[in-house]
């Protein structure tokens, strides 16, 4: 049987050691800190995606807490249907539920069940662990992919700069669909994202979180800098921390502004904007982005 | 011979795959000097696999260790350096 390790003494391990991600991988890093967060009174309904995959590998599971994975879509639907059997049997007061997926489940594959989950009013939270591209299938882009950024199916080339369209805003359509809370975290910002966790589960209704994850593979970085990396996204204004309650936006500042540079250079899918072809106009580009951001959300100042 | 129906899987059971052999570069050696209990190590570690209850405690799990090197990346102390396995053993 199962040797009990010392993980146990410390109660907050409820995603257990021995899964298969990556090393440096930012995703199995940021479910440990939801799962801490959330505590042992949750069902966690998985969608298809390399979380799904590094944590269930046959015959073995990284999850201590009930857990589902049915398919790529239909994430949203099932913890749906779980919230309104936990509701029917008046279970809803003890058990809390939670949803989650990968960039490409949540806003390209499962939005459909997501609207309608949001629409219906459910008592799930839905967390997206944003790593910009369909890692586990080989890094494909996918619609969080973010400009010029090279995958597989976005390659840089003569007659391309990389991905070259937005990356899709989609806490924003969740905050259309005027739900309780939703908020965007990230992996580098550790007791910003266990806060955001606790709010929302304190919080009946749907909620929605995204949460920044690098990914050392697809990305191109050194796994060593996974937490660097994501820091440098929220601090170049390219990923904005922010939460809406009932309507209203509170923002994480940033002390000062990083230029783009700084934040790309560290990936080799921003490469070909350094090379000698050239990149001036698209890192312009990217930079006109962060400070849009940053002047949206009022990210520097008081 | 006694057939398990389903695919039955128990909580936390991935932790017989000891991943500490996928190592290539190297592990954090703790040193023990500075170290001001800040935690930011074991809450960085995607393993899970650091541990430590407070100043100059910390240690990391070698049997899943898969020697990214984060917590030397953030120890704010610099507390934490990677170190070959082939200078140890070699």
């Amino acid at each position: 049987m199962l040797e009990v390790e010392e993980q146990d003494k410390f109660g907050d391990h409820l995603f257990a050691s021995g899964h298969t991600a990556c090393p440096g991988c930012g995703q199995s890093l940021a479910a440990r800190l939801v799962l801490r967060a959330a505590g042992r009174n949750v069902i966690v309904v998985n969608s298809t995606g390399c979380l799904e995959v590094f944590s269930s590998k046959y015959p073995e599971s990284a999850w201590e807490v009930p857990w589902l994975h049915s398919l790529f879509e239909n994430t949203a639907a099932v913890a749906a249907g779980i919230e309104a059997a936990l509701k029917i049997n008046g279970q809803l007061d003890k058990v809390r539920v939670i949803a989650q997926g990968g960039d490409g489940s949540t806003a390209d594959i499962g939005l459909g069940a997501i609207s309608g989950m949001f629409e219906r009013g459910h008592d799930v939270l839905y967390i997206c662990y944003d790593n910009e591209a369909y890692m586990n299938t080989g890094i494909q882009r996918s619609g969080l992919t973010p400009y010029y950024a090279r995958t597989t199916t976005s390659p840089p080339g003569r007659v391309s700069m990389g991905n070259w369209r937005p990356k899709k805003d989609v806490p924003q359509i969740a905050v259309a669909h005027e739900i309780p809370y939703v908020a965007t975290a990230s992996v580098g910002y550790h007791l910003d994202l266990d806060r955001k966790i606790r709010r929302a589960l304190s919080i009946r209704g749907p909620k929605y979180m995204q949460i920044h994850v690098p990914c050392p593979l697809g990305w191109g970085s050194d796994p060593a800098h996974t937490i660097d990396i994501a820091r440098l996204a929220v601090n170049t204004g390219l990923y904005p921390l922010y939460e809406v309650e009932e309507g209203e936006t509170k923002v994480q500042k940033i002390p000062r502004k990083v230029p783009v540079e700084e934040y790309l250079k560290l990936q080799t899918r921003f490469r070909h904007l350094f090379g000698k072809n050239g990149g001036k106009k698209e890192l312009e580009e990217i930079q006109r982005i962060a400070d849009r951001n940053i002047e949206k959300y009022g990210l520097i100042g008081k | 011979m006694k057939i398990t129906l389903g695919t039955v899987t128990h909580p936390g059971g991935s932790r017989v795959n000891k991943t500490g052999s996928w190592r290539t570069a190297g592990k954090p050696h703790f040193l023990h000097q500075r170290c001001i209990a800040c935690d930011l190590c074991a809450l960085s570690c995607p393993e899970g696999c650091i541990f430590g209850t407070g100043q100059k405690t910390y240690y990391a799990n070698e049997d899943y260790c898969k020697g990214c090197g984060i917590c030397a990346n953030v120890c704010p102390v610099e507390d934490i350096e990677m170190v070959s396995e082939e200078d140890e053993h070699g």
